[in-house]
């Protein structure tokens, strides 16, 4: 390995300004699919958490209960088989049972579910430590339970919740560049194709400075926020 | 007509196998101050907490106001926002102001617009001296205020009766006077509250009724001087010979 | 629901393919083992070093940790296995793998012991120091036995990251499990092999991801 080497394969200005624009588009994929996932995985993943704890305070009929193990098999699946493997069944296997999605699509359904089930045990995990008498004192207010936990829980639980949440939703984005192997335009599928056409790395190099400008100061402010919550 | 507002009929509750309450009859009129006394583990706070259902009976039936609260399919909730409580522990919302503690409710249950229940929840902080700290969150608060604000946000629902667990077995000696001088203010103003506490001089300042507690059964029901000064039975003279 | 069971559990296909799936499982498992090995010692002599409190080290390590943790996982795959042999480097399948997984996973590995660390009061090491003892006995002795409770869930829940991570191997053509169990969904033209893989998994990791919850829990109290 030399200098000249590095230059010339890594840091490439010629194939750097050239690549630049159909990388950025990828870019602009990559974000897209990772926005969507963001919002509808956090959604359904409090959701889930409500249900959950719901079921668990409504003691007196049992039959609820069984709503609970659906869930758990859900978040417990999602959470042990690897993003990749789930992004292929869903892409690959599922059209085999008559349901076909297209890619950019499945990506987002794939990295949302996976999202949701690690915001659930999250979010769930909060919820329950919250002391019990902050929902009796709204009850006997005569708030009702969901405006209790709308008004009175899940404001506190979210304080908690930020951190682990923020580095969790930070792990499921950089999953995202994965949605290039079910050949989504994304940044990464745009950097390999460029790197083929010309034979060179530096697309590759500018797509991995593009991802760490993207995700170095979300990585700081969830480390910002974990120092925050010690406190 | 009915003089009662509360109406406790033969109640039991078990939790588990362990039976804490063991038949509550109890009557109780507009404007008393009926104080809850006994040793620990009595089930005077279970007693309490059965009364707005924050503790399910496991037999027995509670009226209030003439309405049988017991009965399947009545509203739990507009019970429960005509019933005011305040807990040992405040249990004071920390991510709310005050003055948003005191207009919650009045907001997402009477649905009051956000300045109606800002002037009501500002005219119960007076009641109780605190409208200077309106803006404050509970940590900024000593524990006697966090207490007074907690009598001023269970107010702010103009309730029919309150009841108080322990309201100053939280607190630092030097903080129970503030906190049990709203108190005696409230009755003084005519409001039915029903108290469990140790301090028996409040019990002498302010209940027109006390009643004694132990093992689940009520052993004296008497005015304060009666219960004090005479009691009829004989496990009541032993616990106020501990305590006096 | 039948159709369900042809082409998600059919036997015939999974008799067929089973011994390749094996092999797959044997790979991933030899790759998980030694990279969670190699990060983990990467994480911990570099979590020690930072406690040095050199200046310029520790800038390179801060460098090195938000690098690899901003940069995700599959970029480095491409970049140690596609990039590297223009500058010489030139790494068969499963070493790349073992190196991108361990540059990666040593990161998070510094930032969990490196908290560990921090968590044990001075003056524990003050104690030690006046007692005598150098750096690196101070360490060993003293601070890491006690920094072990702390680390024990994020580590648990950091290791079963990587054990998921290793599929990414797949993409660089490692015959890994997840490699396998595609290979054979092309030529069975039946997706029964990956959900046998995403089984396969979840019977793997399903301990590891109570396992890590319960410690979490634990060390909560």
């Amino acid at each position: 390995m030399n200098l000249r080497d590095l230059y010339y394969y890594f840091f490439n200005p010629k194939f750097f300004i050239l690549t630049l624009p159909e990388l950025l588009k990828g870019l602009l994929v990559t974000v897209e699919i990772a926005a969507l996932s963001l919002a509808f995985g956090f959604l359904l993943g409090l959701v889930l958490a409500v249900v959950r704890v719901a079921i668990r305070h409504a003691g007196r009929r049992p039959i609820l209960k069984v709503l609970n193990v659906p869930i758990v098999l859900y978040v417990d699946v999602l959470r042990a088989i690897p993003p990749l493997v789930t992004l292929v069944i869903v892409y690959y296997a599922l059209p085999f049972i008559s349901i076909t999605i297209p890619r950019f699509w499945a990506a987002v359904l794939t990295f949302t579910v996976i999202l949701s089930a690690f915001a659930e045990e999250i979010f769930r995990a909060t919820i329950e430590a919250i002391d019990p008498g902050q929902i009796e004192a709204a009850r006997s207010l005569g708030l009702s339970y969901l405006q209790s936990m709308a008004s009175v829980v899940i404001p506190q639980a979210f304080k908690i919740a930020l951190p682990p949440l923020t580095s969790r939703l930070i792990a499921v984005t950089k999953d995202v560049s994965l949605a290039s192997v079910i050949g989504v335009a994304d940044l990464l599928k745009k950097a390999r194709a460029a790197q083929s056409l010309y034979a060179n790395p530096t697309p590759l190099l500018s797509a991995a400075l593009l991802f760490t400008l993207l995700f170095l100061p979300l990585v700081r402010l969830s480390m910002f926020l974990e120092k925050r919550l010690s406190d | 007509m009915n003089n009662a507002l509360v109406e406790i009929d033969n109640l039991h509750k078990y939790f588990g196998r362990n039976e804490v309450l063991k038949g509550i009859n109890l009557k109780m009129r507009r404007q008393e101050v009926v104080c809850l006394l006994g040793p620990s583990g009595a089930g005077k706070s279970t007693l309490l907490r059965c009364i707005n259902r924050l503790e399910e009976p496991t037999s027995g039936r509670i009226f209030i106001d003439g309405e049988e609260i017991t009965r399947h399919g009545v509203n739990l909730n507009l019970m429960r926002s005509e019933i005011g409580m305040v807990f040992q522990h405040f249990n004071l919302f920390p991510h709310l102001t005050a003055l948003e503690n005191c207009s919650l409710a009045l907001i997402k249950v009477r649905r009051m617009s956000r300045e109606k229940a800002e002037e009501r929840a500002m005219t119960m902080l007076k009641q109780v001296g605190l409208e200077a700290k309106a803006k404050s969150k509970p940590r900024q608060l000593s524990g006697g205020q966090q207490q007074r604000v907690a009598i001023a946000r269970a107010l702010s629902m103009d309730p029919k009766l309150m009841l108080f667990d322990e309201p100053t077995s939280a607190l630092d000696p030097e903080l129970i006077g503030e906190v049990l001088e709203a108190m005696i203010k409230l009755a003084e103003a005519g409001m039915t509250m029903i108290v469990v506490t140790h301090e028996m001089g409040f019990a002498r300042k302010a209940a027109t009724r006390v009643c004694v507690l132990d093992n689940g059964l009520i052993l004296e029901d008497n005015t304060p001087d009666k219960v004090f000064d005479s009691p009829e039975h004989p496990r009541t003279r032993e616990f106020l010979s501990k305590i006096l | 629901m039948e159709s369900l069971i042809y082409n998600f559990f059919n036997l015939e296909v999974i008799l067929k393919v089973r011994y390749l799936l094996w092999l797959g499982l044997q790979v991933t498992l030899k790759l998980s083992f030694l990279s969670l090995f190699l990060a983990i010692l990467l994480g911990l002599v570099l979590a020690v070093l930072r406690h040095l409190r050199l200046p310029l080290l520790n800038a390179l390590i801060i460098v090195y940790v938000d690098l690899f943790r901003a940069l995700p996982t599959i970029v480095l795959f491409m970049l140690v296995y596609f990039a590297w042999p223009y500058i010489g480097i030139a790494l068969p399948r499963y070493w790349a793998a073992v190196v991108s997984l361990t540059i990666n996973g040593g990161a998070y590995f510094e930032e969990i012991f490196r908290a560990g660390i921090e968590s044990i009061d001075k003056g524990q090491t003050e104690a030690a120091r006046t007692l005598g003892l150098n750096f690196l006995q101070t360490m060993l002795s003293v601070i890491l036995p006690q920094a072990l409770r702390v680390v024990l869930a994020p580590a648990t829940s950091n290791s079963l990251e990587l054990i998921k991570t290793t599929v990414l191997a797949s993409v660089i053509a490692l015959p890994e499990l997840m490699k396998q169990a595609e290979q054979a969904h092309g030529s069975m033209a039946s997706p029964t092999p990956l959900v046998m893989a995403a089984i396969i998994f979840l019977v793997m990791l399903w301990p590891l991801v109570w396992l890590a919850g319960y410690l979490e829990r634990k060390l909560a109290q």
